[in-house]
Formats: structure tokens, C-alpha cells, sequence
């Protein structure tokens, strides 16, 4: 069973120092999701896998699979990690750190932004970074299938998602429990 | 009230009265989205509820892409802003988050603690390799937009090219190739409006 220390701080115990650290870089990234949150999956994972070892690989994985299978936002997996690395302040930590400097920034710019007209600086920047944030969700997918490592059946697996997400106007959550069930069932 | 919330030939015929009006809207719509919540958004707050129209949708969403952060919250915290102030705006994200967070965290603990049944860690398992590819899909459905792009087919994907490499292989910080070579791709792409 779980405690209760292990829900508040996490199967590890973080200390305020972890604390902070986890809070800080999970700051520092939220003005450079520009692609979205899902796009500093590879930094998270860079972070808290490699850097700190605070999870393992498959475990890191496990929190962007809960993260798309719950409903919501999908930056929920953010909290997940939270949570895996330090329990409930974890969660504060993650979710505060990668939502307060965005937010901020959003209601900034709604409120003072000139948000009437496309200016050709916003159209340069916005049509720059639209290239590197493909490249950021393809570098996620490829970081997320390493600890899976390259048989055929994972593969099989990914190229069913793209088939059905690419040709069928199916709900996500259809591949999703297709992959609980093959994973269940020790096929991949 | 900013020009946003003026009458207009289409204009959007209802707006939230209270604050806790947003937090239900956005907690309704949370919990529908399986898999991004933009979809159920926009049927929610254009067809149900007359918020906004169909143009207004876009022109929040557009902002909302621009802006770095999680496309949805930006977008419930800017509508929910715009009509009842700061606390509009909380109440929308607070609405957008707190239910999916509880029952993802509840997820989590019940995962955990079968984590030990083979069964489970198996299931786990297939479902992150699903969701990398979901990614992946959504990166494949974005590829096309690419095209138009102001920088040029050629160096669109060399872009692509190098942040695979860079971030995916090399492993550099995502700080590093976004104020580098995204600096390098605004750039460009400021040069080439030009003409």
C-alpha cells in the first residue's frame, strides 16, 4: 500500500531542495512550450530521467500514458510526473512551474497585446518556430519508444495509432485501450 | 469591456453572469476531452453555449497557438479574463484542471499500486507506446501546414531536421535550440516577409 508521506512527498521523499529544483525547471520550460506542453517532453525527460534519476525510463513513460488516457487537458501529464517524483508537491511544483509564467504572459498579452492585426513580426515568429515544434513532437515520440527498444510488435502497435489517427476520425482513447489490451495480454 | 464582448452582426448572443458559470463550462468541457480538449471547446462554447461565434472562436484560439503554454488554458484564461476579469479567467482554468487532475492522480495511485501485476505494467506499457504515437501523429497531421511556410520548403525541413537530431539525438536542453535555432528560423523568416 501507499502512505500517506509517500502521497504528500512522493515514493522518494523529496526534500525542499528537490523541491525547488523540480519547480525552477519546469519554470524555465514553460515560455519555451511553443508547441505546446506535449514539445518539452524531451527536456522533462533529459531532466528528470538523466540528470536526476528521480524516475527510470519505463517509469517516465508510464506518466505520459496516464497523462493521455485520463480526459482533460493534455498537459496533465505534467502532474503525473509531479506526482511520481514527489507526490502531491510534486504536483505543486510541476503544474505551477509550468503554468504561472504562461498564464501570466497570456493574460498579458490578451490585455495589452494589439491582438487586431497579424504584424509581420508575429507572423515571422510564429512561422519560424512552426518547423522546430514538428521537430519537437517528433523527437518526443522517438525519446518516448527508446526503452521500448525495436521489435516489430511495438512497431506494429505505433503504425496502427498513426493509421487510425491519420485515415479515421476515431477518438484517441479507441488506440489507447487498444494498447492497454496488448499490453495486457503480453503481445508487445 | 474591450471591443471583444461588443455587439456585432454576428455577435455571440449569451455570456456567463457568474464566475462559477466559467469554472462549470470548463470543467463540462474538461471532462469530455479525451485525447485534446480544443475540439469539445469549440462545440461547447460556439454551439452550446453561444459564447462566442465561430469567428471570435478562431481569433482566441489563433491567439492562444501564439502564446507559449497549453493552447486550452491559454484560451479559458483570456475568454474568462475578457468577460468577468482576472477571476473569470482563474475560475476557467481552475475548472479545466481540478477534476482531470484529481481523477489522472487517482490513476496514478491505483497504477502504482498494481504495479507489482504484470498484467498492469503490460497494459502500461502498450499505452506509452500508443500515446508516443499519438505524437507522432499529430506531428505527421501538422507536416502539410509546413508547405506554406514563409521560410521556404528547403529550410522548413532542415529545421525539422536539426531539432530532431539536436534534441532527440544529441540531447541538447530545449532552452538551447529554441533561443538558437529558433532565433536563427525567426530570423529568417523576418527576412523572407519581407519580400
Amino acid at each position: 500500500m501507499m502512505g500517506w508521506s509517500a502521497i504528500v512527498w512522493g515514493p522518494l521523499g523529496i526534500g525542499l531542495s528537490e523541491w525547488t529544483q523540480l519547480f525552477l525547471h519546469f519554470t524555465t520550460l514553460s515560455l519555451l512550450a511553443v508547441g505546446g506542453a506535449i514539445a518539452t517532453v524531451p527536456d522533462m525527460q533529459r531532466f528528470v530521467v538523466e540528470d536526476k534519476g528521480w524516475l527510470s525510463d519505463a517509469q517516465f513513460s508510464n506518466c505520459i500514458a496516464l497523462g493521455q488516457a485520463a480526459p482533460g487537458p493534455n498537459v496533465l501529464f505534467v502532474a503525473v510526473i509531479g506526482f511520481s517524483v514527489g507526490g502531491l508537491a510534486g504536483v505543486l511544483a510541476t503544474l505551477s512551474g509550468t503554468l504561472l509564467p504562461s498564464t501570466t504572459l497570456a493574460l498579458a498579452a490578451s490585455r495589452w497585446g494589439n491582438r487586431n492585426q497579424l504584424s509581420r513580426g508575429l507572423r515571422a515568429f510564429t512561422s519560424g518556430l512552426a518547423p522546430l515544434t514538428i521537430g519537437l513532437l517528433l523527437a518526443t515520440g522517438w525519446i518516448l519508444l527508446q526503452p521500448v527498444g525495436w521489435h516489430w510488435q511495438p512497431a506494429l502497435l505505433v503504425a496502427g495509432t498513426l493509421l487510425l489517427m491519420m485515415r479515421t476520425r476515431l477518438s484517441p482513447l479507441w488506440a489507447i485501450a487498444a494498447g492497454a489490451l496488448a499490453g495486457a495480454m503480453g503481445w508487445v | 469591456m474591450p471591443d471583444f464582448a461588443a455587439p456585432s452582426a454576428q455577435a455571440s448572443t449569451a455570456r456567463p453572469a457568474r464566475v462559477a458559470d466559467l469554472f462549470w463550462a470548463f470543467n463540462r468541457l474538461a471532462l469530455q476531452g479525451f485525447g485534446g480538449v480544443l475540439p469539445v471547446a469549440q462545440r461547447e462554447l460556439v454551439e452550446r453555449l453561444h459564447w462566442l461565434t465561430r469567428e471570435q472562436f478562431l481569433e482566441l484560439l489563433s491567439l492562444s497557438q501564439v502564446l507559449p503554454g497549453p493552447n486550452i488554458i491559454n484560451l479559458g484564461l483570456i475568454l474568462g479574463d475578457r468577460f468577468l476579469g482576472w477571476r473569470g479567467g482563474v475560475a476557467a482554468v481552475a475548472g479545466l484542471m481540478l477534476a482531470p487532475t484529481a481523477l489522472v492522480l487517482a490513476l496514478a495511485v491505483a497504477a502504482t499500486q498494481f504495479s507489482g501485476v504484470p498484467q498492469v505494467s503490460g497494459a502500461l506499457r502498450g499505452m506509452g507506446i500508443v500515446a508516443a504515437g499519438l505524437i507522432l501523429s499529430t506531428a505527421l497531421k501538422l507536416a502539410p501546414g509546413l508547405q506554406h511556410n514563409i521560410v521556404g520548403r528547403p529550410a522548413a525541413a532542415a529545421l525539422v531536421t536539426l531539432t530532431v537530431l539536436a534534441i532527440g539525438g544529441l540531447r541538447w536542453p530545449l532552452a538551447a535550440v529554441v533561443l538558437g535555432l529558433g532565433a536563427v528560423a525567426v530570423a529568417w523568416a523576418w527576412r523572407r516577409s519581407a519580400t
